[in-house]
């Protein structure tokens, strides 16, 4: 069974269509790089599966439950997916502390000192330990990139997702971030990832997703994908993005 | 013109110092009030649930759209009467105080609904994302991300509404209330020294609205750095 399921999904803002007709899956364990040009509704999808954005037409079954089926507690489904988001939105008003523990306390139910633990160890596992008392504006961008994958990782997730999550990071930062995202892939995680880094696709996509004007256009495993690219909107994006 | 007397004022103090208390306290009861009652009221504003939006946008902009004296009357004209009705009390002056506490709750609510419904708007959009991403319902994604940080950014606004409110509260000498300026009034008008007494509460008033006011800016600028 695919742990994320997307199934002929279609969105309208208004009379807009950003969506159209999208299906693709993520089985677990797989590393699945969504990609296409600015505005070709990568992130609206990635967005569609922890119900952020609603859709109007299709399914979406995330580890076999469908987001649309009235009795889903959404909230209860986003508490086991973890997502990363393009300005890292931690909450500024609290310290990177609070930051790792207060939704393993208030979502989850765990104790102070066991949220306390996990946070902790995630934190170190992104090489932030030193960093736990300060708040989050005291951060580099980086920092608080890699902070916000460690929030997430706190509440155990059962899957990924990553929005662009190096798009507003300074050159020098992006790498620190990506370097926590490879280590997460090669340990198993399931991740479905927005992001240009054709690098990091290359290095650890199992498929690649080609989106344009709101389409899936190509999904191909990463061989395939860098190797012969099937659409020819996915041959000039390539050509264009891995020019340098 | 003769000269300015104001040895009434000194003998006068402890029922000036009773007024101040009833001005006060409605201005505490009535930020507090207003603070809790707003941020309902705005929330419902902003929330997706059409008739509840509709329902406290009709509230707010019927408070705005009439002076608070109509506001003020029109509750000791109504409280009494339900109070008597609901809870069989009777009428005495205790009654005014009520009514007014009641009337400016109300009145100042849809003041600070919409400071609140600002200062809810300012917090990014992003950071609801991120709440709902934890898994947070509603309901903690407001009591722990959202009102938290838009709180902070309306204090100044809120605090400026607490003083201009504060000034406001003498308008209950329509219903007889004998609060810091009515009570000067009540005085001035006794001793025949009206104009010492409205002097001296002016300057009361002025020391205490612009000292508030500079701590407000104060605080402002520690918080815009």
């Amino acid at each position: 069974m695919s742990m994320i399921q997307i199934e002929n999904v279609s969105k309208w803002y208004g009379d807009f269509q950003v969506l159209t007709d999208c299906s693709t899956h993520v089985n677990p364990g797989e590393v699945v790089v969504v990609c296409g040009p600015s505005g070709s509704g990568k992130s609206t999808l990635i967005r569609c599966v922890n119900g952020l954005e609603a859709i109007q037409q299709g399914r979406i079954v995330v580890n076999g439950t469908a987001l649309s089926d009235p009795t889903t507690n959404l909230s209860k489904l986003r508490a086991q997916v973890g997502m990363v988001f393009q300005n890292f939105e931690l909450f500024p008003h609290m310290s990177v502390t609070d930051n790792l523990t207060i939704a393993q306390i208030k979502v989850l139910g765990r104790s102070t000192a066991e949220a306390l633990a996990r946070g902790l160890a995630m934190l170190d596992r992104v090489g932030l330990k030193a960093q736990a008392s300060k708040f989050p504006g005291a951060l580099s961008g980086g920092q608080q990139q890699r902070v916000a994958i460690a929030r997430a990782l706190a509440m155990d997730p059962i899957c990924m997702l990553f929005d662009e999550s190096t798009s507003a990071l300074d050159p020098e930062m992006v790498n620190e971030v990506l370097d926590v995202m490879v280590e997460l892939a090669t340990e198993g995680m399931t991740m479905m990832c927005v992001t240009h880094e054709m690098g990091f696709a290359r290095k650890v996509a199992d498929r690649v997703i080609f989106m344009d004007h709101g389409r899936i256009v190509d999904d191909a495993s990463k061989d395939d994908f860098f190797g012969t690219p099937r659409a020819e909107r996915a041959k000039l994006f390539l050509s264009k993005i891995l020019q340098h | 013109m003769e000269q300015f007397d104001w040895t009434s004022i000194p003998g006068a103090l402890p029922i000036l110092a009773d007024g101040m208390l009833i001005t006060l306290e409605i201005t505490a009861t009535a930020i507090l009030v207003g603070i809790l009652w707003g941020t309902v009221l705005a929330l419902a504003r902003l929330s997706g649930n059409r008739p509840l939006a509709w329902l406290a946008a009709a509230y707010v902009n019927l408070f705005r759209a009439v002076p608070l004296v109509m506001v003020i009357l029109w509750f000791y004209l109504i409280v009494p009467t339900l109070l008597q009705r609901w809870l069989g009390v009777s009428q005495s002056s205790d009654i005014r105080m009520i009514s007014a506490l009641v009337a400016f709750a109300l009145f100042e609510s849809a003041y600070y609904a919409e400071i609140i419904r600002a200062g809810v708007q300012s917090v990014p959009k992003g950071q609801v994302d991120a709440a709902f991403a934890l898994g947070m319902p509603y309901h903690l994604t407001m009591r722990l991300v959202v009102l938290p940080q838009a709180f902070r950014n309306m204090l100044p606004l809120l605090l400026t509404q607490a003083i201009i409110l504060f000034q406001d509260t003498s308008l209950v000498y329509v219903i007889g209330l004998a609060d810091f300026f009515g009570a000067a009034y009540k005085v001035g008008d006794r001793d025949g020294r009206l104009v010492e007494l409205l002097l001296f509460a002016g300057a009361v008033y002025f020391i205490l609205c612009f000292g508030a006011s500079l701590l407000v800016r104060q605080l402002q600028k520690k918080y815009s750095t």
